[in-house]
């Protein structure tokens, strides 16, 4: 079946807006259930965790140098480096790995 | 409660900052949207709709892999649960005076940022200052999108697919900071990549095409988490990390 380009845009716009509208007009209660809480609260961790490993190893020319930027970014996050300069020196690792005749 | 021009001084003192930090996320976004085959101008039109780094993320990944309609509108909801909670509790942040129009059109510009900002007004919240906020964040965002489009039209292939790590490189710099604190974040983090390693490259579950894989995942980890590990106190009080 051929897709169309902008209902899938119509659907993440109407899909995005209610879910952040529904608990301010319709609900209007702090949400109580102790496992939808949870269950709320770890979804943004595992989704982008899904999202990005192994889609960014893909996402460069090289899968050698995505992966050395995933194992930098990883580190940099950890030692306290900003979103910024995590995302600077993972495309800049990814730059100078692709320029080596080799890879 | 702020008075009008409190509110919007305030508003625009604090999203312009919001402001700059979206234009530089959604300038990675929008490569990753040229690479989904989105033009600049759809993509321009997808960020000022969504205002979601994830979600839109996530809808560029299923427009991509072609699924179904009903598969993107499970994908988005996936991406962005979160706002529920986030607007559940913005709800309590509104006066009972405030006219009711006011929660649809705030409900708009909910992202991680705008509800940090938000929670933290003293007393109720007066829409003012989130309206004079989105006055610069949503151009932020979306014009940053735009110009990642543009820009990866324009520069050379392998400035591009340097580039083109840079939204993973951010996914990256918002859940490992709490997982460094927290072992239990660190350790969902964990199972999440290995069994997404698991459904690309081995047989049968490698059919399953990445959107779905993606919602399969998070729900299923999510569900077995919050049973095993339920959080007792609010999460969101102090909400200060992650990207709309």
């Amino acid at each position: 079946m051929e897709h169309n380009i902008y209902i899938y845009m119509l659907i993440m716009a109407v899909v995005t807006y209610l879910i952040r509208v529904i608990p301010l007009t319709l609900i209007r209660k702090e949400i109580k259930s102790t496992f939808i809480r949870s269950f709320l609260y770890y979804v943004p961790y595992i989704t982008l965790a899904v999202m990005t490993f192994p889609a960014m190893i893909q996402a460069a020319d090289s899968p050698i140098a995505a992966g050395i930027a995933f194992v930098i970014a990883i580190a940099l996050a950890w030692f306290g480096a900003s979103l910024f300069q995590v995302a600077v020196l993972a495309c800049l690792v990814v730059f100078l790995i692709e320029l080596l005749p080799f890879i | 409660m702020w008075t009008n021009k409190q509110a919007f001084r305030n508003g625009l003192r604090d999203g312009l900052p919001i402001a700059t930090g979206y234009f530089a996320v959604a300038f990675t976004l929008g490569i990753a949207a040229r690479n989904a085959g989105f033009t600049a101008l759809q993509t321009l039109v997808s960020s000022m709709t969504n205002l979601a780094s994830a979600g839109q993320y996530a809808g560029y990944v299923v427009v991509a892999s072609g699924a179904s309609y009903f598969q993107m509108a499970l994908m988005i909801l996936v991406a962005n649960a979160r706002y529920m909670l986030m607007s559940s509790a913005l709800s309590q942040k509104f006066d009972s005076a405030t006219p009711f129009i006011h929660r649809f059109l705030v409900g708009y510009g909910v992202t991680d940022e705008i509800f940090g900002i938000a929670v933290n007004v003293p007393g109720k919240l007066n829409p003012v200052y989130i309206y004079s906020a989105m006055l610069l964040t949503v151009p932020g965002w979306s014009l940053g999108s735009y110009f990642g489009v543009i820009l990866g039209n324009a520069l050379p292939s392998n400035v591009v697919s340097a580039l083109s790590v840079g939204l993973y490189g951010m996914f990256i710099a918002i859940i490992i900071p709490p997982a460094r604190k927290d072992k239990l974040i660190l350790t969902l983090i964990v199972i999440s990549m290995v069994l997404s390693g698991i459904f690309e490259f081995a047989p049968l579950v490698s059919r399953i095409p990445a959107g779905m894989r993606v919602i399969i995942l998070t729900v299923v980890i999510a569900s077995v988490a919050a049973i095993l590990f339920p959080v007792k106190d609010d999460p969101y009080a102090s909400v200060d990390k992650e990207v709309s």
